[in-house]
């Protein structure tokens, strides 16, 4: 019973220590660093390994994603007789939630765990320590760029992610289901409001973008430097990655409908 | 010459904890200007740590770490950053940057802290390529060089900005005879050539003695040996000669603290 307890404190002071650890961990690298020509083109190098890498996952399940949810908008909406809102439906769903929740998601996957494990290398083969000894701080040299570039990709990523549904959707609602073209863009026009929804959306994606970049960084830099520490900290990333986005999620969404 | 020019670094009385393991006790040691001070000890004595607490990414528990007369528990980061410009750390294992090709990655140092046109970062760094004989590699990636080039392309990035002190850990670990006999050469011609204080940790006895114009034998946490190669060799403390010459029986035995193998191995239950 009293090692139940005391397992149980040790656990709960972990994870205290552990979520200090990453605030602490946060603050230092939210800096620029020095200068703004050096940073900024580290940045573009990051938005290339991060965002532009990522491109390929993110544009085909937008495809798919889009596609899916015709069909099954049709299929109910059809049902009502209603079928010519399946643009509006397509629309607001990606906007709304599938954009930033799916495309984070899949973020996380791809850029996040491959962020936890290129710096939880650079930590096991002593490239930080050898940066540190030179003079050259790693939080503001490797972390910083990474920490932007993921917080400027992901709301891009998820825009091209519902852009690329919404295409999706009407090559199935249009071509194969048969609803007319000029109802399907329409009612889409004449229901997605550019503030509620297009920019609410976006701004769910950049907390997403900030949350989770954070995280990988986090794991990364606390990895233990072995190869089963990397092994269990891109697993962390990825599990609280997507737990992260998926709570948030709610929790935004309940803000921004309660006439936020 | 007063104290603080003739020693670079100094240890005072310091110790230092790894978790649970006193990793050193005590230790008393002074590091000499534009000498090669060598650090000799059996694996897993802290030789690594006793260099990142010379460079202030450790500090020690108790006692105190002076580097040119500083000590390293009282500077601010910004300060410890600005002393580490003038002191390198080669690695052993080069701890190159990945993500750079050799050119880039020696140039690194001087592109952070210098100010300096490119054409003239460019040909610091194809001199510094070239002191090393690797000049003809800096368009390669680190993961196409050998471990002993690897190391080479270090050295020259570790020399980038001039530094006053240069620490060197386990050079000669994992290298094939020439390679060998071109590091041990290399780092006898910076050193006088850039009138460098070296310091050199290993466990390859023989490398090591014939470069040091001091050595420090390390174990136990604690010194058990200093002086001359010379005097080193002539020891009659029976840990240092035991490590010197390679010996089985000693005072570091064979096995791995355990219960008696009787007791073990015949108790079933």
């Amino acid at each position: 019973m009293i090692n139940l307890v005391v397992t149980i404190g040790q656990r709960c002071m972990f994870v205290c220590q552990m979520i200090g650890r990453s605030g602490v961990f946060l603050s230092q690298i939210l800096g620029w660093g020095s200068g703004f020509k050096a940073p900024v083109s580290r940045v573009i190098k990051q938005v290339y390994q991060i965002g532009v890498l990522s491109l390929p996952i993110i544009l085909v399940s937008g495809v798919f994603v889009g596609m899916v949810l015709a069909l099954q908008g049709y299929s109910i909406l059809s049902s009502y007789g209603s079928q010519e809102a399946v643009g509006q439906m397509v629309a607001l769903s990606l906007l709304r939630e599938f954009g930033p929740v799916v495309s984070a998601l899949l973020f996380v996957g791809r850029a996040g765990s491959a962020l936890t494990a290129e710096i939880g290398l650079m930590k096991t083969t002593e490239q930080l320590s050898a940066m540190e000894i030179m003079g050259v701080d790693p939080l503001k040299r490797v972390f910083s760029p990474r920490l932007w570039a993921g917080v400027i990709s992901l709301p891009l990523l998820a825009a091209l992610f519902s852009l690329l549904g919404i295409y999706g959707g009407a090559f199935v609602a249009v071509n194969i289901l048969g609803v007319y073209e000029g109802s399907y863009w329409a009612n889409m026009q004449g229901s997605v409001l550019f503030y509620d929804d297009v920019i609410k959306g976006l701004i769910k994606a950049l907390v997403f973008a900030f949350v989770t970049t954070w995280i990988a960084l986090f794991h990364g830099w606390n990895a233990k430097p072995t190869s089963d520490g990397i092994s269990r900290a891109t697993t962390a990333t990825v599990v609280q990655g997507a737990l992260a986005v998926l709570g948030l999620d709610f929790i935004l969404t309940a803000v921004m409908l309660g006439g936020f | 010459m007063s104290l603080k020019a003739q020693t670079f670094v100094e240890c005072r009385h310091m110790s230092f904890r790894h978790e649970d393991n006193a990793i050193f006790k005590g230790i008393n040691l002074s590091i000499k200007r534009g000498q090669i001070t060598v650090i000799l000890g059996p694996s897993g004595t802290g030789k690594t740590t006793l260099l990142k607490l010379f460079c202030g990414q450790l500090l020690p528990d108790t006692g105190e770490v002076l580097v040119d007369g500083q000590d390293l528990s009282e500077l601010s980061r910004a300060d410890l950053l600005h002393l580490r410009k003038r002191m390198s750390l080669l690695f052993q294992s080069g701890a190159l940057f990945t993500d750079l090709n050799v050119f880039e990655n020696v140039a690194f140092a001087l592109r952070e802290h210098t100010q300096l046109p490119e054409h003239m970062i460019r040909d610091l760094v194809l001199l510094r390529l070239d002191s090393v004989g690797l000049r003809g590699t800096a368009q390669l990636m680190p993961s196409q060089l050998s471990g002993g080039m690897a190391r080479r392309v270090a050295l020259a990035r570790s020399l980038a900005l001039d530094p006053e002190f240069i620490m060197y850990d386990e050079p000669f670990t994992g290298q094939d005879p020439i390679s060998m006999g071109v590091l041990i050469n290399l780092i006898r011609q910076v050193h006088s050539d850039l009138n460098l204080t070296s310091v050199l940790v290993s466990h390859d006895v023989k490398e090591a003695l014939s470069i040091a114009d001091q050595v420090f034998v390390l174990a136990q946490g604690k010194i058990i040996g200093a002086g001359t190669p010379e005097q080193i060799r002539q020891s009659d403390n029976p840990l240092v000669k035991q490590f010197l010459y390679g010996e089985v029986h000693g005072p570091v035995p064979f096995h791995y603290p355990a219960p008696e193998l009787t007791e073990q191995v015949l108790s079933h239950d």
